[in-house]
C-alpha cells in the first residue's frame, strides 16, 4: 500500500500531464465535425508523435540540468539526410535508416563532448552547434525536395488493422526500447543524480561524464527519429531554419507541460510525450471550435503562458520567503 | 606612467582583450582578401549594421547578467517594428513622431509580462519568455491578418536608422552610442546596476541585504523588452517597413555576442565593453563570410565553429570539484 503511494507520488507530474491531455483530447474529438474516427485520430497522432520524439530528446538533456537548443536543427538535418538516403530497395533503405540514426547520435554526442570536456554552458554550446547542423542541412538540401521509401513511410504513418495509428505504436516501441531500459539502468540513474546535484553525485562516485555523454547522444538519436518521421510524413526534406527553431521552442514547452523540471533531475520522457500531445491538441482545439485560424497562434501562446503560470501554485506552499530565492 | 599602465592592464578583462584581438585578426584576414575591408567607408557601414544588433544585445546582456535569459527577442523585435510602422501610417505626421516611443512601449509592456512571471511567479525565464514570444507572435498574426505588413516606416524612423549626422557618422551608430553609454552608466554607477550583478551572483544574499529584488528583475526584463523593440523600430526604419520574421535572425546572435564578450551566461560577471566587442565581432564575421561569397550553408557552419572555438579559448568554466 505504502509502496503504491510512493510510486504514484513519483509519477504525479506524468499522471497529471496524462489526465490533462486526455481531457483535452476528449473535448477535441467530441467537437470534431467528423467525430471520433480512425482518420481523425491518425492525423492527430502523426503530428503529435513528431513533437513527442523531439520532446523526448529535449527531456533527456534537461534531466542532466542542461538544455539543448540544437534539437530542432538535428531534427531538420536528419530530415534532409533521410530525404537522400532512405530510398531504394529494402537493404538500401535499412542502411539509410541506420545512417540517419547514427548521424543524429553523433550530433548529440558532439554536443555532449563540448559540454563535458570543453566545459562550456549547454545553452551557448547548442546555439553554436545548432548553427553548424543547420548549415549541414542547408548544404544537403539548398532547396526543398528529395524522396523517401514510400512503402516504409506509408506503413509508419498509416493505420494498423483495427484503425490504430501506426505512429503511436512506433512511439510506444521507442519508449519500450529506449526510454524504459535507460531509466532503469545505472547510467539512467546517474543522469538523474547528476541533474539534481552534480556535486553530490560526484562525491558519491557517480560516473557523471559518462552519464552526460549517454544523455546527449540519446537525445541526438531521438531527435533523428523525429527527423526520420518528418520525412515519412512529408516525403521530402527541407532545410527550414524557422521549422528548426519552432521545434526547439515547442520541445521546451512540451517538456515543461509534461512536468519535467528545467532545473534537472526530475520528470520523465513519458510526461514529456503527453506534454507534446497536449501542446498539439491546444493548437487543434481552435479549429474544431470554428474560430478564425488567425487567432490560433495567439490562443496557443496564451494557453502556454497560463499553463506555465499555474506552476507557480507551489509558491503558496513555501513557508520561508528565503526559499523563493534559491 | 608605468603605474597607470599596470592598473589599466589589471582592469582589462582578458575575455574583452581576446575579443578585440579577434576583431583585429578578422580585419587583417579580410584585408588580405581585399583592401576595401579596412577602408573607413566599409568600417562605418559595418558599425551601422552592428548598431541594430548592439541595441538588442544590450537588453539581452542586462537579463543575462541576472542569470536569466530572454528568448522573446524574435517577436518582440517584430512587435517593435510592426507597431511603430502601424502607428506611423494610422496617425499621419503626428504618428510619425510618436511611432518610435510607441513601438518601444509595446516592447516594454511585453517585457513587463516576462518580468512579472520571472520575478513574482518565479517561473524559469527560459519558459516564460518563450510563452511571451508565442503571445507576441499571436498578437502580430492577428494584427497583420497573416500577411506581410504594408505600413511604411515614418520619416523619423528612417532618419534614425539610415541618416548620417555630424562628420558623416551614421545616426544608428550614434543611437547605439547613447544606448551603450546609458547602459554602462546604469550597470556600473547605479544601485540598480549593482543589484543586477548581485542577483546574478547570489539572489539570496541580495534578498537578505534588503534590496527590492523582484522590482529589479521586473525592471531588467522591461528594459530588455524595450531595447528589443527599439531594435525592431530601427530595423523597420532601415528596411523602410516591418516584416513577419524580422526578429528571427537576432535571438542567437544577440546571446552569442554577449557571451563572446566575456559575460558569463550564469550571470553576475561581464562588462559592457565586452558586449560591444562581441557585437562587432559577430557582425564582422557575418559580413566577411558573405563578402567572400561563401554559400549560406558554409557561413552557418563557420559561424558555429568560430563561436565554439572562441568560447573554448576563454569561456570555459572551472571544474566543479
Amino acid at each position: 500500500m505504502n509502496e503504491w503511494r510512493y510510486r504514484i507520488g513519483e509519477h504525479r507530474q506524468t499522471l497529471l500531464a496524462f489526465i490533462v491531455f486526455l481531457l483535452m483530447f476528449v473535448i477535441y474529438v467530441s467537437n470534431h465535425p467528423a467525430g471520433f474516427n480512425a482518420n481523425v485520430v491518425t492525423t492527430a497522432a502523426n503530428k503529435g508523435v513528431l513533437l513527442a520524439l523531439v520532446a523526448m530528446a529535449q527531456t533527456i538533456v534537461v534531466l542532466t540540468a542542461g538544455i539543448d537548443l540544437s534539437v530542432g536543427m538535428v531534427f531538420i538535418l536528419t530530415n534532409c539526410l533521410a530525404s537522400w538516403i532512405v530510398v531504394g530497395s529494402l537493404g538500401m533503405t535499412a542502411l539509410g535508416v541506420i545512417g540517419v540514426l547514427l548521424t543524429g547520435s553523433l550530433c548529440g554526442a558532439l554536443n555532449g563532448l563540448i559540454v563535458i570536456y570543453g566545459r562550456l554552458q549547454p545553452i551557448v554550446t547548442t546555439i553554436a552547434t545548432g548553427a553548424i547542423y543547420f548549415g549541414l542541412a542547408l548544404a544537403l538540401r539548398p532547396v526543398p525536395g528529395g524522396d523517401v521509401n514510400s512503402t516504409l513511410a506509408d506503413s509508419l504513418t498509416g493505420q494498423l488493422p483495427g484503425g490504430i495509428p501506426a505512429s503511436l505504436v512506433a512511439l510506444f516501441i521507442v519508449v519500450l526500447v529506449i526510454w524504459v531500459p535507460f531509466r532503469r539502468s545505472e547510467i539512467g540513474r546517474a543522469v538523474y543524480a547528476a541533474g539534481s546535484s552534480e556535486i553530490a553525485a560526484y562525491m558519491s562516485g557517480v560516473p557523471i561524464r559518462r552519464a552526460k555523454l549517454v544523455a546527449y547522444s540519446l537525445s541526438g538519436l531521438l531527435a533523428s527519429m523525429g527527423g526520420l518521421f518528418l520525412t515519412f510524413i512529408t516525403y521530402s526534406g527541407e532545410a527550414s531554419a524557422a521549422n528548426g527553431g519552432t521545434y526547439t521552442l515547442y520541445s521546451i514547452a512540451a517538456v515543461v507541460l509534461g512536468g519535467v523540471s528545467l532545473f534537472g533531475g526530475a520528470g520523465s520522457a513519458i510526461g514529456a510525450i503527453f506534454g507534446a500531445l497536449m501542446f498539439r491538441t491546444i493548437g487543434d482545439l481552435l479549429f474544431v471550435f470554428d474560430l478564425e485560424p488567425l487567432w490560433q497562434p495567439l490562443f496557443q501562446g496564451i494557453v502556454l503562458l497560463v499553463a506555465v503560470s499555474l506552476g507557480s501554485v507551489r509558491l503558496f506552499r513555501i513557508r520561508n520567503r528565503l526559499d523563493l530565492f534559491g | 606612467m608605468s603605474r597607470l599602465a599596470r592598473s589599466l592592464v589589471r582592469h582589462i578583462d582578458p575575455a574583452v582583450a581576446i575579443a578585440f584581438g579577434c576583431i583585429a585578426a578578422l580585419l587583417f584576414l579580410g584585408s588580405l582578401y581585399s583592401t576595401s575591408f579596412v577602408s573607413p567607408a566599409f568600417l562605418l557601414q559595418q558599425l551601422k549594421v552592428a548598431s541594430f544588433l548592439g541595441v538588442i544585445a544590450t537588453g539581452a546582456m542586462i537579463v543575462i547578467l541576472l542569470g536569466q535569459i530572454d528568448l522573446s527577442v524574435p517577436w518582440v523585435v517584430a512587435v517593435g517594428g510592426m507597431m511603430s510602422t502601424a502607428v506611423a501610417s494610422w496617425w499621419g505626421p503626428v504618428g510619425g513622431i510618436i511611432a518610435i516611443p510607441f513601438g518601444i512601449l509595446c516592447g516594454v509592456a511585453l517585457g513587463l509580462v516576462s518580468g512579472f512571471g520571472v520575478a513574482y511567479l518565479r517561473i524559469p525565464s527560459m519558459i516564460v519568455t518563450l510563452a511571451v514570444n508565442a503571445v507576441a507572435q499571436g498578437l502580430m498574426v492577428v494584427h497583420t491578418g497573416g500577411f506581410s505588413p504594408q505600413d511604411a516606416s515614418s520619416q523619423a524612423m528612417r532618419f534614425l536608422a539610415t541618416g548620417n549626422s555630424l562628420l558623416g557618422i551614421p545616426n544608428a551608430l550614434l543611437v547605439w552610442g547613447v544606448v551603450g553609454a546609458a547602459a554602462t552608466f546604469l550597470l556600473s554607477r547605479t544601485t540598480f546596476g549593482r543589484a543586477v550583478y548581485g542577483i546574478g551572483n547570489s539572489e539570496r544574499a541580495v534578498y537578505l541585504s534588503g534590496v527590492k529584488l523582484q522590482r529589479v528583475v521586473l525592471l531588467a526584463f522591461a528594459l530588455s523588452g524595450g531595447l528589443s523593440a527599439f531594435g525592431g523600430v530601427l530595423l523597420a526604419g532601415y528596411a523602410s517597413k516591418a516584416a513577419q520574421g524580422m526578429g528571427d535572425a537576432y535571438l542567437l546572435p544577440s546571446i552569442a555576442a554577449v557571451v563572446l564578450g566575456g559575460t558569463s551566461i550564469l550571470g553576475g560577471r561581464g562588462n559592457y565593453l565586452g558586449t560591444v566587442a562581441g557585437v562587432i565581432l559577430i557582425t564582422l564575421l557575418q559580413s566577411i563570410l558573405s563578402v567572400m561569397q561563401i554559400e549560406e550553408s558554409g557561413r552557418q557552419i563557420i559561424y558555429g565553429v568560430v563561436i565554439i572555438l572562441m568560447l573554448l579559448l576563454y569561456g570555459r568554466e572551472g571544474l566543479v570539484h
